[in-house]
């Protein structure tokens, strides 16, 4: 299959006050596979995630130089809707974070705030959702509960049905297993090989068996920078650079 | 080069229990202040409770009868008071804690607040009286001391407010944000639900607040005595903490409307208290749900 | 998907203006405060036309309604720093231990008790406790000292102390539980005894926060009318003794207003006592509000 350009991240630069958080990054993520971010604490790998959706805005004392563009629209432009840009793309986050609403009603959210009024039209999106999201056999006799009563991993799927109830072209994925079980683990990592045949996933992650078992892409990032990117295969076999080495070989990080 | 001596050792002890004695001792008579005062009220007020009291306008120039048009009255400018404070309150806090980022615009915010916090009561009650009453023509009416009690009680309001909007997790916002939602209606539809129980109980403090205070009431709202219960805002109004004020120190006979005054002082802690009680209550099972 | 009902321009025009709205919403406070100051000083301001400030502030005498009126406010300043000063003797060791204790030395159990006493306390409508001083502790003082009235300095001191008690426990509180535990641990593990690391490191670093609530304590106290209308004996003297009466600010602008003549001289005389006790309590609000930012907890650098 012909690769297609997704999303082109162009020497960006990003600044906390004084601190500089990113330093030059640039990287090609393409459509319909699973890229991961790695890299130890603190390397700018979720802030790298969550300029993708411009998530950082709501920071007041932060800067950025650089472009990303997202379909060869850039998403820094001046005249960017930043709130159909958030549709576009979803996010997952570390810990599962439903609202305090029913199952039924936080995936049904997403279509609300963007004006969708047709209740059979929800409905229906809302069962797609969480069937695609391998949570409907689960939650189907208990959709009107409260959502906080799942377990953790069936909370964190659920918030997946809920990003992609939207119909976003790209997921965000945050560590989306930091909290959860190895069984959870295990059926988020199954859904998300399911979902790349519909988005384009970026997912960043502190567990390199992880991101060596669910990513067709991998970068690896220290201190700010993009060290090495490559298919993930090669870069967990054969690394080009010692630092990516020693931090997949457990020497640091 | 150390004195480890028991001697030593058992100074630094001895000193220490005295100490939290001391502190022990300070929270006790806290304990025993409050609790002198409510045996003293209780005891020499509960006589006074009568279905008559409670239900009935007082006569024989206050010497007799109830307080009836005095609840009417307290009730009357306390709900005034919130239903000016809340949208205001809320709104106020919303704008804080959601939408301004540091700065000095939020300081300068911040500071009028907590000064507006610290204003004595009675200068509210001039400002209610140069302002409400005499340069918006109100005259003394409940709408008045309403407004008076509402601005003495925004402080509380947005107070309460910010707290309950900071307990709400940042990452709901996120996520509503994340979906393509806008501020607005992440506010709307995420944040004030989750926060409603904390603005709720800010409201339950605010009520209380507003209705035992005296001074603010004084000069815009209250007066000595109405023998008809209001029939508009305009109307001028008896409030139970001036009904006690008139009685203990101003009432045609003082010592023979004792039992009255401690009845009335009764009926408004138990309503103050009551309301109060209500909410730490409420707040505290909400923090054990979180 | 169907897309948006409305584009993003006018979206983005929408939550503009939903945030001016807030905004300005946000300035009402401010906007009270600043018409609160401009009504005292116009109504206040016109009896300079009759005393100087000076004479104002610094005269001996209040007559205010006789022929030809006294308008000089000293012994109302004094009165109402006489009751602050002595109440504050009382509230802030009150109130600090009682901080101490809930913060350090209170188990979990008797916590959850006495926390809500101290609130409680703060919700007391001030005329009951001004009601309680006149019929309970006035009384009980005549007897005891044998002096010539209960209604004096000291018991509205006592009463002002309990209310401000409240305040400066809190705040004193979350000021000294905010203190990092590393802090503690550390004093704690080099074998200094419990009391020893409040006394030496818990106090020290949570000083500011328990300034700023002595500060708010003490304006609480300077402001606070129906008590000292109530128990504080109402004459207008400087006091001597402590069992002397006196006519604090509040007290007198609360007595005399209803009296007074309609934009008189009385009147604004009243008004402009206000702007004084006003300037008092801004005073003390702003200093709380300066310690508080200049010498903020930040960690463990305050030590």
């Amino acid at each position: 299959m012909e690769k297609s350009l997704k999303i082109a991240i162009k020497e960006l630069n990003f600044f906390y006050r004084d601190f500089k958080a990113l330093t030059d990054v640039s990287l090609d993520v393409y459509a319909h596979e699973v890229t991961a971010f790695i890299g130890p604490s603190g390397c700018g790998k979720s802030t790298l995630l969550r300029c993708l959706n411009r998530m950082n805005d709501l920071i007041s004392y932060i800067r950025i130089k650089g472009s990303i563009f997202l379909d060869d629209q850039n998403i820094y432009d001046p005249g960017m809707d930043v709130v159909s840009l958030r549709r576009r793309i979803g996010m997952v986050f570390q810990k599962p974070n439903p609202f305090p609403k029913s199952v039924f009603e936080n995936v049904a959210y997403g279509l609300r705030v963007n004006g969708i009024k047709d209740k059979a039209y929800i409905a229906q999106q809302v069962e797609t959702s969480l069937k695609a999201a391998a949570l409907w056999d689960e939650v189907k006799d208990r959709i009107h509960e409260s959502a906080l009563g799942l377990s953790g991993g069936q909370q964190q799927r659920l918030c997946i049905a809920r990003a992609m109830a939207v119909q976003p072209d790209v997921l965000l994925m945050d560590e989306p297993c930091s909290a959860l079980d190895p069984i959870a683990t295990q059926k988020i990592e199954e859904l998300i090989h399911k979902l790349k045949k519909t988005y384009t996933i970026i997912i960043v992650t502190h567990n390199m068996q992880q991101a060596a078992r669910v990513s067709d892409i991998t970068a690896f990032f220290y201190l700010g920078k993009l060290i090495e990117t490559d298919e993930t295969d090669a870069i967990f076999t054969r690394p080009k650079l010692k630092q990516t080495e020693d931090y997949i070989t457990g020497r640091f990080g | 080069m150390f004195k480890n001596s028991n001697s030593v050792q058992n100074r630094r002890k001895l000193l220490q229990f005295i100490m939290f004695g001391f502190f022990k001792m300070s929270a006790a008579i806290n304990g025993i202040a409050l609790l002198i005062i409510f045996y003293f009220l209780v005891s020499r007020g509960w006589r006074a409770i009568t279905w008559t009291f409670l239900t009935q306008p007082p006569i024989d120039s206050m010497t007799r009868g109830g307080i009836l048009p005095c609840i009417v009255g307290t009730v009357c400018l306390s709900l005034g008071a919130i239903i000016v404070a809340i949208p205001i309150g809320v709104a106020s806090a919303i704008y804080l804690n959601e939408y301004a980022f540091q700065g000095r615009i939020l300081r300068i915010i911040r500071l009028g607040i907590s000064n507006l916090a610290g204003v004595p009561s009675i200068v509210f009650g001039l400002f209610g009286l140069a302002f409400f009453v005499v340069y918006l023509k109100m005259g003394v009416s409940i709408l008045a001391g309403a407004l008076t009690l509402g601005v003495l009680t925004l402080p509380v309001i947005i107070g309460t407010t910010e707290e309950a909007l900071r307990a709400v997790p940042k990452t709901y916002r996120e996520a509503s944000l994340g979906l393509g939602a806008t501020k607005w209606q992440t506010i709307y539809r995420v944040v004030l639900p989750a926060a409603l129980p904390g603005i709720l109980t800010g409201g339950i403090l605010g009520l209380s607040r507003a209705a035992g205070e005296t001074a603010p009431i004084m000069f815009t709202a209250a007066v000595f005595f109405t023998p008809s219960l209001p029939s508009s805002v305009f109307d001028e109004i008896m409030a139970l903490p001036y009904h006690i004020y008139v009685l203990a120190t101003a009432g045609t006979n003082i010592e023979a409307t004792r039992h009255l005054q401690y009845g009335t002082a009764l009926v408004l802690i138990v309503l103050v208290l009551g309301l109060n009680l209500m909410a730490i209550i409420y707040r505290a099972r909400l923090q054990k749900q979180h | 998907m169907a897309t948006s009902s409305h584009s993003g321009k006018s979206r983005y025009r929408t939550e503009k203006i939903i945030r001016i709205t807030f905004f300005c919403i946000s300035l009402a406070s401010i906007a009270t405060l600043a018409l609160i100051t401009i009504f005292l000083f116009m109504e206040g301001l016109p009896i300079f036309k009759e005393v100087s400030v000076k004479d104002f502030v610094f005269g001996q005498y209040w007559y205010p309604t006789d022929e030809p009126p006294d308008f000089g406010i000293f012994s109302l300043i004094v009165g109402s720093l006489s009751v602050t000063v002595v109440s504050s003797l009382i509230s802030i060791p009150l109130g600090v231990l009682t901080a101490l204790y809930l913060a350090e030395t209170a188990s979990a159990g008797i916590r959850q008790w006495v926390k809500p006493i101290v609130e409680l306390m703060a919700a007391l409508p001030s005329v009951v406790i001004g009601f309680f001083g006149m019929v309970l502790i006035a009384p009980f003082l005549q007897e005891v000292f044998g002096v010539a009235t209960g209604l004096n300095l000291f018991n509205a001191s006592l009463m002002l102390a309990f209310m401000s008690i409240p305040t400066i426990c809190s705040i004193s509180e979350d000021a000294i539980f905010s203190v990092p535990t590393e802090l503690k641990e550390a004093s704690l593990a080099l074998g200094a005894t419990h009391w020893e690391t409040i006394a030496r490191v818990i106090l020290p670093a949570s000083l500011s926060g328990i300034t700023t609530a002595i500060i708010l304590g003490m304006s609480r106290a300077i402001g606070e009318t129906m008590v000292v209308l109530m128990v504080a004996g109402g004459a207008a003297i400087v006091p001597i003794s402590l069992f002397d009466p006196v006519r604090p600010m509040p007290a007198s602008i609360a007595a005399e207003m209803a009296e007074a003549p309609f934009r008189g001289d009385h009147y604004h005389a009243l008004f402009a006592t206000a702007v004084v006790l006003f300037l008092f309590t801004l005073l003390f609000n702003l200093a709380a509000d300066y310690i508080s930012h200049k010498y903020k907890q930040v960690g463990a650098s305050t030590l």
